[in-house]
């Protein structure tokens, strides 16, 4: 096991590899935490996976965020990974734009991103470019609608049959 | 129901055989979605030759209930019921994760004695959860009489939950910020007979399969997976572990004061089916050993930490004292003040490293509430693994790759 890496030392790394591409990083919860333009979201996990040192090879989760309100970066793709061999995590953040929410795929990378990729656009719609097989895996393939976004509400708006304030809303 | 969602789609796997160029007969197989065999509501369309399966089409999602959604419309403390439901073998683990989760968002530093017990609490469930997954590869093999035994030893632990929290499968047990009581006396007396007993019966247990040929014919090589491919479909676990990678989460990250225990990470090396139930078995012995250290050396102090904002004062003060009375307000409407943040918290699960990715903007409930459920993960390389297997081989690998269906459909 190699020196005990740091979140200062490895968004050095990235900042140095890969410029302009790096957007903003932060340390909430001390959780390096990376924002990376959408379009080089790939080669970055490529890079971190194949780095000998890092060697940042464990994809923990795939997730997506959706902010309403922030306009044309709607969409945040969150991926956690981890580096079993350092015992370091790191949080990578995409933003993309709700009309055409496009990534690439990492299925080629990881073969478990296959189903989180798959969830994700079930929930969110987000087309990820180059998956096999992008189809919905825990709703009705006959939905029309993404339901984890924002705009729909947990139950329907328009009921009339319940008063809220005996809910506490 | 007559979705069979993804029969039509493109293979995910590029080196499986080529139907159209065999011989002989393929029939098409539907393995559930309610066969008895499946210990749960999972869809698999098999296409055999006669006993060997040549692909596989997984349908998942018949009890997705919108966990994640739920979520996002209810307080902090709400959350709690809706985790039992994720692996409910052993749900006290999700329960405390995620109140582990919510401290790491509020920043608050519990008692020894809180995460003690909550060691003790979670060792149980891993047991619990163990045990069933193990017992019934068991049944699978057609070896019943384990099952009968170890399931005694569960209800013992279930009575133990039963003493803490007042429930049983779907426990909701502790608060954010400690326990709703102190252990009683009869949780106590109860914890020693089961840690005095228990090891008889386990071993008793291990000995009618742990070396049993007919067992060992049955599960040596059923449902193999390299270490490398388990890495890649992002395995956690005791199925990863059985493939030889000793990545555990209360040894890498550890929280609830996992660092002060004395206890070793089993492994296997071929990552089949023998293999995923010997790491269970050990890691059930494991176990042990950490509730006994940690019942062994509990600290003195309090069940509950510094928590007004999310722990329920007592009822002889909400009646008393107008402090309690706010705070009692507060919590029951859910409108507690939360921090704004971004945190991710891991813990052990029975299956894997169970994740809770949690955004709060600073209002009553989450803003965005994502599990990391290892289910749902490593089921995926379902169809690699038992491609070529015979179909006796396929149910084995899926109870022992203990797929639990409230956790894999969220």
């Amino acid at each position: 096991m190699s020196k005990q890496l740091t979140n200062e030392y490895v968004s050095e790394l990235l900042t140095k590899e890969f410029g302009e591409a790096v957007l903003t990083v932060e340390n909430p919860y001390g959780l390096l935490t990376v924002e990376i333009s959408p379009s080089k979201i790939h080669e970055v996990i490529s890079w971190l996976k194949s780095h000998t040192e890092l060697a940042v090879s464990y994809l923990t989760n795939l997730g997506t965020v959706h902010y309403p309100e922030s306009t044309g970066r709607e969409i945040a793709v969150v991926y956690h990974l981890h580096s079993l061999v350092n015992n370091f995590r790191i949080r990578l953040k995409a933003f993309l734009p709700i009309e055409n929410p496009e990534i690439k795929s990492i299925v080629d990378l990881y073969a478990g991103a296959n189903w989180m990729e798959r969830e994700t656009y079930d929930f969110y719609g987000v087309q990820f470019i180059g998956h096999p097989n992008l189809v919905r895996i825990l709703n009705e393939d006959s939905m029309d609608y993404f339901p984890m976004r924002k705009e729909y509400h947990l139950e329907d708006a328009t009921r009339e049959d319940k008063d809220d304030r005996f809910f506490g809303r | 129901m007559s979705n069979l969602k993804n029969t039509n789609a493109k293979s995910l796997f590029p080196n499986q055989v080529e139907l159209d160029n065999m011989d002989g007969e393929i029939a098409t197989l539907n393995l559930g979605p309610t066969h008895p065999a499946t210990h749960g509501i999972f869809q698999n369309v098999l296409k055999v030759d006669g006993e060997k399966i040549l692909s596989s089409e997984q349908t998942v999602g018949y009890i997705h209930r919108a966990f994640e959604k739920l979520a996002e419309r209810r307080p902090y403390n709400q959350i709690t019921p809706i985790t039992d439901r994720l692996n409910y073998c052993s749900s006290p683990i999700n329960n405390m994760g995620w109140h582990m989760t919510v401290e790491k968002l509020i920043g608050t530093e519990l008692p020894k004695r809180v995460e003690y017990m909550r060691v003790i609490i979670m060792e149980l469930a891993r047991i619990a959860d163990h045990l069933v997954c193990n017992s019934v590869i068991g049944v699978d093999t057609g070896a019943l009489t384990g099952f009968t035994y170890v399931f005694q030893e569960r209800e013992k632990i279930y009575e133990l939950y039963e003493e803490v929290c007042g429930a049983r499968l779907t426990t909701n047990v502790g608060r954010i910020g400690g326990f709703e009581r102190d252990f009683s006396p009869e949780f106590h007396r109860k914890l020693k007979d089961f840690l005095r007993t228990f090891p008889k019966v386990f071993n008793e247990f291990d000995s009618l399969l742990s070396r049993n040929r007919i067992f060992m014919d049955r599960t040596i090589g059923a449902g193999p997976i390299s270490g490398e491919r388990a890495l890649e479909y992002s395995f956690s676990g005791p199925n990863l572990r059985a493939a030889g990678v000793d990545y555990d989460v209360r040894v890498m990250n550890p929280y609830s004061s996992y660092e002060d225990f004395d206890f070793i990470i089993p492994v296997g090396t071929q990552g089949d089916t023998y293999d995923r139930f010997q790491v269970r078995q050990e890691e059930i012995r494991q176990s042990l050993r950490i509730i006994e250290q940690a019942y062994n050396n509990l600290p003195e102090g309090s069940y509950k930490g510094d928590v007004p904002d999310f722990y329920l004062p007592p009822k002889e003060d909400v009646y008393n004292n107008m402090e309690a009375l706010i705070y009692h307000f507060k919590i029951v409407m859910g409108e507690t003040d939360v921090p704004k943040g971004e945190v991710y918290h891991a813990v052990e699960g029975g299956n894997g490293e169970l994740g809770y990715y949690l955004i709060s903007d600073g209002g009553r409930s989450p803003y965005r509430l994502q599990f990391r459920r290892p289910c749902f993960i490593y089921y995926q390389a379902y169809p690699e693994m038992i491609t070529g297997q015979n179909i006796s081989d396929a149910v084995l690998t899926l109870s022992s790759l203990n797929v639990i269906a409230g956790e894999l459909d969220a």
